[in-house]
């Protein structure tokens, strides 16, 4: 094997335009999945039990399927289904593949955010007349959130490091560049190290400010908490 | 006699199988002072949740100033209050928590404006004002900037009487609201308590271990046991002179001073 800086540095500037892509289909899945997630939430408090034990179930599955099996299913299988069968280009089909998979995962938590909210900072909104909404707004979020930062980064990240399955559907990000450099030229070792070190480039600092923010959250809960 | 602003017509409760409320019927007039006293486990705050509609009533009819709370009229029939109707009626009451429930991500200026602004929609600028005035009424004037977690429990619980007093309630519950405090925090809220008595206007019910509070600021002192009421009537006859044998009892435990 022949390491060729020469390679290696011809590839950095090709690969560089497939980090865009890589960066905004993380964000625009995070996005989703974060919205998403919310959604799963609700569906779990709703009053019906047998509504809320179907969508339970929904979340489950999605949860324990693979990914990349859902990607193919929504890429290659939903289209030919008849009726609700629609095509879709590879990347809507990898934002709503990977932003649903792990909207599962937002879900839970937001769910031990809402949880971790004393019982009675809902019965003080109901006391002060609050509507459902205003509880959830002004009372119960806001508090459910922020302890929740930390963890909600952590999903970035990892989701930064799953988006490159895109790559199997046809979304042209800096995997796929370096693949088809690699079978192009027959060399393989250049560009994977290069797509290796964007990764690492990308999540390692991030991985360092969330943990920066961790701190500033629990400083944050020490300083409220001087006395009492 | 007036007539009634809050009314319990045999009231039952049950949480799952064990029936914690057994037939309460219970007139509060308006301005009237009501102590309720008794064992724990007798059903003295389940009394009071079920008014501020935290906890629905079994069985039967609970009137805040003359609308049945937990039923309303549709189509003829008497349904399920839906969330509506409560919001309509929960507005005349207010309540104290034990451990006071305060909101910890805003100022306790914010926690006290926060529902005048949003529930009634009054002017922010006012509502300041007000708050202001109410935090300085409870002796919290130069701390409304200040957050929940930087007061002490009694402090805190002045907070939570004021954020209640804003909404300018006709009857206001309080639900053993010094039984998380320090033994030397608890005479500055009953102070507090104290006066909001002597203003007048506003009917209380307090849920109370404090037997010399109850005998001090009460019109009427209702003894609940095994979730029926077992005795009740003026603060005196019932803590000094009580007859039944088991409030005997439980009063025993406590040491009246007069």
């Amino acid at each position: 094997m022949n390491w060729s800086w020469t390679v290696f540095f011809e590839t950095i500037p090709l690969i560089a335009k497939g980090l865009w892509i890589t960066v905004g289909l993380t964000l625009a899945c995070y996005l989703f999945a974060a919205v998403c997630g919310f959604f799963w939430v609700f569906m779990s408090r709703i009053p019906s039990k047998i509504v809320r034990s179907i969508f339970g179930w929904i979340a489950e599955f999605i949860r324990s399927t693979p990914p990349l099996v859902q990607l193919f299913f929504i890429f290659y299988a939903w289209p030919v289904i008849p009726v609700v069968g629609v095509s879709l280009n590879p990347f809507v089909a990898a934002i709503l593949g990977l932003g649903i998979h792990f909207s599962t995962y937002m879900s839970e938590v937001y769910r031990s955010g809402i949880e971790s909210v004393d019982k009675g900072q809902w019965e003080a909104s109901t006391a002060l007349n609050l509507s459902t909404r205003q509880k959830w707004t002004k009372i119960i979020l806001p508090q459910a959130i922020p302890p929740t930062i930390p963890m909600l980064g952590n999903y970035l990240i990892i989701m930064f490091k799953e988006v490159p399955l895109a790559s199997t559907i046809g979304v042209v990000a800096m995997l796929h560049i370096a693949n088809d450099y690699g079978s192009q030229y027959y060399k393989f070792v250049e560009p994977l190290t290069v797509v290796a070190l964007f990764f690492l480039l990308l999540s390692y600092p991030s991985a360092i400010l969330i943990s920066k923010l961790e701190k500033k959250y629990n400083r944050k809960f020490d300083k409220k908490a001087v006395t009492s | 006699m007036d007539e009634p602003i809050v009314k319990y017509t045999d009231v039952h409760k049950s949480f799952g199988d064990i029936e914690v409320l057994k037939g309460i019927d219970l007139d509060i007039q308006p301005a009237e002072k009501v102590a309720l006293i008794g064992p724990s486990g007798s059903g003295k705050t389940t009394i009071i949740r079920m008014l501020m509609t935290l906890e629905e009533p079994t069985m039967g009819v609970i009137d805040v100033g003359g609308r049945n709370l937990w039923q309303m009229e549709k189509k003829g029939e008497w349904v399920r209050a839906d969330d509506p109707h409560l919001h309509s009626i929960r507005g005349d009451i207010g309540m104290v928590f034990q451990h006071f429930n305060l909101f910890p991500h805003m100022t306790i200026l914010e926690n006290c404006m926060l529902a005048p602004v949003l529930v009634k929609n009054e002017s922010k600028k006012e509502v300041k004002a007000t708050a202001v005035e109410m935090l300085e009424k409870v002796g919290l004037g130069d701390k409304i900037d200040l957050y929940p977690a930087q007061l002490s429990g009694g402090q805190k619980q002045r907070v939570a009487m004021a954020r209640a007093l804003m909404m300018r309630p006709k009857v206001m519950l309080f639900d053993e609201v010094t039984s998380a405090l320090d033994p030397e925090l608890v005479g500055e809220v009953l102070e507090v308590i104290r006066d909001l008595a002597k203003e007048g206007e506003m009917a209380m019910i307090l849920v109370t271990h404090e037997m010399d509070f109850a005998l001090d600021i009460a019109d009427r002192v209702v003894f609940l046991n095994d979730g029926v009421i077992e005795e009740e009537g003026h603060p005196e006859d019932i803590l000094v002179n009580p007859k039944s044998e088991r409030l005997q009892d439980f009063l025993s435990r406590f040491t009246v001073n007069r």
